[in-house]
């Protein structure tokens, strides 16, 4: 009886919360196909930069498996805000920065942008490092109309009015490394990479681009990014006698595959590696000598550049610092003074009004690896493609350069090889 | 006692749904809004997981699994309805001409989608269970079993990126059944449908434990032989147990993936599965509230304290669980339950159901180590 009595009640509550549901289903909220909802649904910005400071928020993964590279970028982010500050800071407002921690964890990563444009009301976020993270972060930032800038190289194919992106795309670290094959009259590849979008990606670009070259692709294998084990995956490469092993294993991975790639015998001078993440920090980490391997990057340590031994002496000097200086660090850097520029070209923090600059003139920026220009139309940066070999000290010797700088192609328009079927849908699914 | 303690219970869910549905809307942040949602998906999972292993007795290591079966239903849906008549902007690159993957169209239909987040955890735990189930597989093997199964699935999508979105997950998800998902009154609306999913999981998982199958339940958790002889079967009553924890897990999938926006491999991964124990067993496993409320202070605080102390959070929760595992067995919510059971009966010894629950403690510690 009390059990009938009960049911009944809990019957009751389950009704009341229908009703709720259903009441604010009724309620308002925009529909698909209702106009143009997507962009001017974004509620009026919290930035407040009315007084003698701006807001900036650093979101790296100083937690978890990526916190090794991150926490780098994350530093180096520190030391470009510094610097500024030292400087007069941005439209004469110094940075105070919001540092969060995305904990290598891709939910978190858009909580805390979402946390950083809504609470703190941060005028820009900068930081992100894999292609995960960044793809966490976009909808965020599009959805409250933010601005995020993205410093690491990555797969391309990608374009959104609230991203910057201050590392290569596949035109200027990919094609770059495949042109200097091809100089090298390599007739035999191997490809070899971990298994998600950024290695998948380049090696539909790497293919692509092989046939027109004339070089024949002998073998393609991946391994998840946290296996490390190569053993029989070299074993392939033994057998499919490359004359060049194009190396897109990410992280720690990539000490499995040198191990397996040494104890099968292979060496540097017959069979070298030409990479894609390995820079000056990675190198020595290796566990082997990795003496006389190549890697396709766009900026170098060893660059002689007017800009170049400030950058070096200042992080060698700032705290906590690993005493070289890499690629993605060094577009970290850039990512800072860009938007220093633009928002000084724009004459405000309004996310439109930069975006406005961006388009309306050509923002440059003295960095370490040269003079880059914005692309206001993609949101990347013209780059110079390097060629580094990896010398005893662990740093690189540039034996190949692209000459001029490489403008930005995130969708590869201007390569004829690259089918327009494919780029149209990319195009459309992205827009 | 049992006679007030339903009721007192049922009092408490009304409170909650209050807080949830009436209150949190009004007085919160968008953003702290989205983060509740969040925490209400972490906490429907959390309910289930107190039935199979609170009440139940079996420790499940991979709620992960069915997590996943809702998430991704819903994540192929979301993503077919954001890229319209085409095929998702992922998949193209590897072979523009190549269909969608034939197990991806039929999730162009919303009642498809709807039907599988309810139908393929049914089907899949109810198989699962009723092969472990019969074959009387329990404790650490049964948790061990489970735990391999989200690890291989999780692989599975890992190394599946041109039918999965692989690692990098699926992501970017413009509209939800027809609405836009930037829309901030949307969004409170979708925090609204798992905020009340949550509260009728509540309102199930009440219902069970004052029911006769809740009793049982009990029974086979603290001497399966014993409930075996009196003439029931204790297979099917821990598969039912079973098979509703793992409906909840993916209806928690299922709302993660349009208030989170991304879901990836590493959201129903080992680590993941386990971090949903973690609220449970901080919380309170056998308790109605403990499950859920644990979670959520989880979620908690990963957001707040782990933006205070990216590093120390992780040490905190760490110790946070040694503490109460070693000192409060049963959670958190056992602290609150001692506390007014002494001031309502001083001296008397706690409820019976209590000790039943300590005599099964020992077998449960030795599957935790």
């Amino acid at each position: 009886m009390t059990t009938t009595r009960n049911r009944r009640r809990s019957l009751a509550a389950t009704g009341a919360i229908a009703t709720v549901v259903a009441l604010v289903l009724a309620g308002c909220g925009a529909r698909a196909g209702d106009g143009q909802p997507a962009a001017a649904s974004a509620g009026p910005s919290c930035v407040d930069t009315s007084g003698s400071t701006v807001k900036l928020g650093f979101l790296n993964s100083l937690t978890g498996g990526m916190a090794i590279s991150e926490k780098t970028v994350s530093n180096v982010l520190h030391m470009a805000a510094d610097e500024i500050n030292a400087g007069g800071g941005i439209l004469g407002k110094k940075i105070e920065y919001v540092q969060e921690d995305g904990a290598t964890d891709w939910p978190t990563f858009a909580e805390k942008a979402g946390k950083l444009l809504t609470q703190d009301c941060v005028a820009a976020i900068f930081g992100g490092w894999t292609s995960s993270s960044r793809k966490a972060v976009k909808p965020v930032v599009e959805k409250h109309n933010g601005l995020f800038f993205y410093p690491v190289q990555y797969e391309g194919l990608e374009a959104s009015p609230n991203i910057y992106y201050t590392g290569a795309t596949t035109n200027q670290q990919i094609i770059p490394a495949m042109d200097f094959l091809a100089s090298k009259g390599v007739k035999r590849l191997f490809l070899a990479g971990s298994d998600y979008v950024f290695p998948r990606t380049a090696n539909a670009i790497i293919k692509l681009y092989a046939a027109k070259l004339g070089i024949e692709i002998v073998g393609e294998e991946y391994v998840p990014l946290d296996k490390d084990d190569w053993t029989s995956q070299v074993a392939k490469i033994v057998a499919a006698k490359p004359d060049f092993i194009f190396n897109t294993i990410n992280g720690s991975s990539n000490v499995g595959f040198i191990k397996a790639y040494y104890d099968a015998g292979l060496k540097a001078a017959t069979t070298p590696i030409i990479s894609v993440s390995i820079a000056e920090e990675e190198a020595p980490a290796m566990g082997h000598e990795v003496t006389g391997h190549y890697a396709s990057w766009n900026y170098f340590q060893s660059l002689k550049t007017p800009t170049n031994p400030k950058f070096i002496q200042s992080w060698k000097a700032y705290p906590n610092s690993s005493g070289v200086t890499s690629d993605p660090m060094e577009a970290a850097y850039i990512s800072l003074y860009l938007y220093k520029a633009l928002v000084e070209a724009a004459g405000s923090f309004d996310v439109d009004k930069v975006n406005a600059a961006a388009r309306s003139k050509p923002i440059t920026f003295d960095a370490p690896e040269g003079t880059v220009t914005l692309n206001g139309e993609n949101h990347h940066i013209s780059k110079p493609g390097h060629i580094g070999q990896i010398n005893a000290q662990n740093q690189f010797d540039i034996v190949w350069s692209s000459g001029k700088f490489i403008e930005p192609d995130p969708f590869l328009k201007g390569y004829d090889w690259f089918p327009a079927a494919t780029r149209d849908q990319l195009v459309k699914s992205a827009g | 006692m049992t006679k007030l303690k339903p009721r007192l219970s049922l009092l408490g869910i009304g409170v909650f749904a209050v807080l949830l549905l009436g209150v949190a809307p009004v007085v919160l942040t968008d953003h702290w809004l989205g983060n509740l949602g969040k925490y209400c998906c972490w906490a429907i999972a959390a309910v289930g997981i107190g039935l199979a292993w609170g009440r139940g007795g079996m420790l499940v290591m991979g709620q992960g699994v069915f997590f996943a079966l809702g998430a991704y239903s819903m994540a192929m849906h979301l993503t077919l309805e954001s890229a319209g008549d085409g095929v998702p902007g992922f998949m193209v690159l590897y072979d523009p001409l190549a269909p969608l993957p034939a197990f991806w169209e039929p999730f162009r239909s919303p009642a498809f989608t709807l039907a599988a987040v309810v139908l393929l955890p049914v089907i899949a735990a109810g198989i699962l269970g009723f092969a472990l189930f019969k074959r009387r597989v329990k404790g650490a093997y049964f948790a061990i079993l489970t735990q391999a199964l989200t690890v291989a699935l999780a692989t599975l999508i890992s190394s599946t990126i041109r039918e999965t979105g692989g690692d990098t997950g699926l992501s970017d998800f413009k509209y939800f059944f027809g609405f836009v998902l930037n829309d901030p009154a949307n969004r409170t609306l979708v925090y609204l449908i798992a905020a009340g999913l949550l509260v009728v999981c509540l309102l199930v998982v009440w219902q069970l434990y004052r029911s006769r199958f809740g009793e049982l339940l009990v029974a086979t958790r603290d001497a399966e032989e014993r409930v075996r002889f009196l003439g029931y079967d204790p297979a099917n009553i821990k598969l039912v147990a079973f098979v509703i924890s793992a409906l909840m897990a993916s209806i928690a999938g299922a709302m993660f993936v349009p208030i989170v926006g991304i879901i990836t491999p590493a959201e129903i991964g080992a680590a993941a599965s386990i971090l949903m124990i973690a609220g449970v067993a901080l919380g309170g496993r056998a308790s109605l509230f403990g499950p859920a409320l644990g979670a959520m202070a989880v979620g908690w605080g990963q957001s707040s304290l782990g933006s205070a102390w990216p590093d120390g959070w992780t040490y905190i929760l760490g110790l946070l669980f040694v503490v109460v595992i070693l000192f409060f067995p049963k959670g958190l919510s056992s602290v609150l339950g001692r506390f007014t059971a002494a001031r309502r009966s001083p001296g008397e010894r706690p409820p019976a159901a209590v000790s039943a629950e300590a005599t099964a403690a020992p077998e449960l510690e030795g599957v935790k180590a």
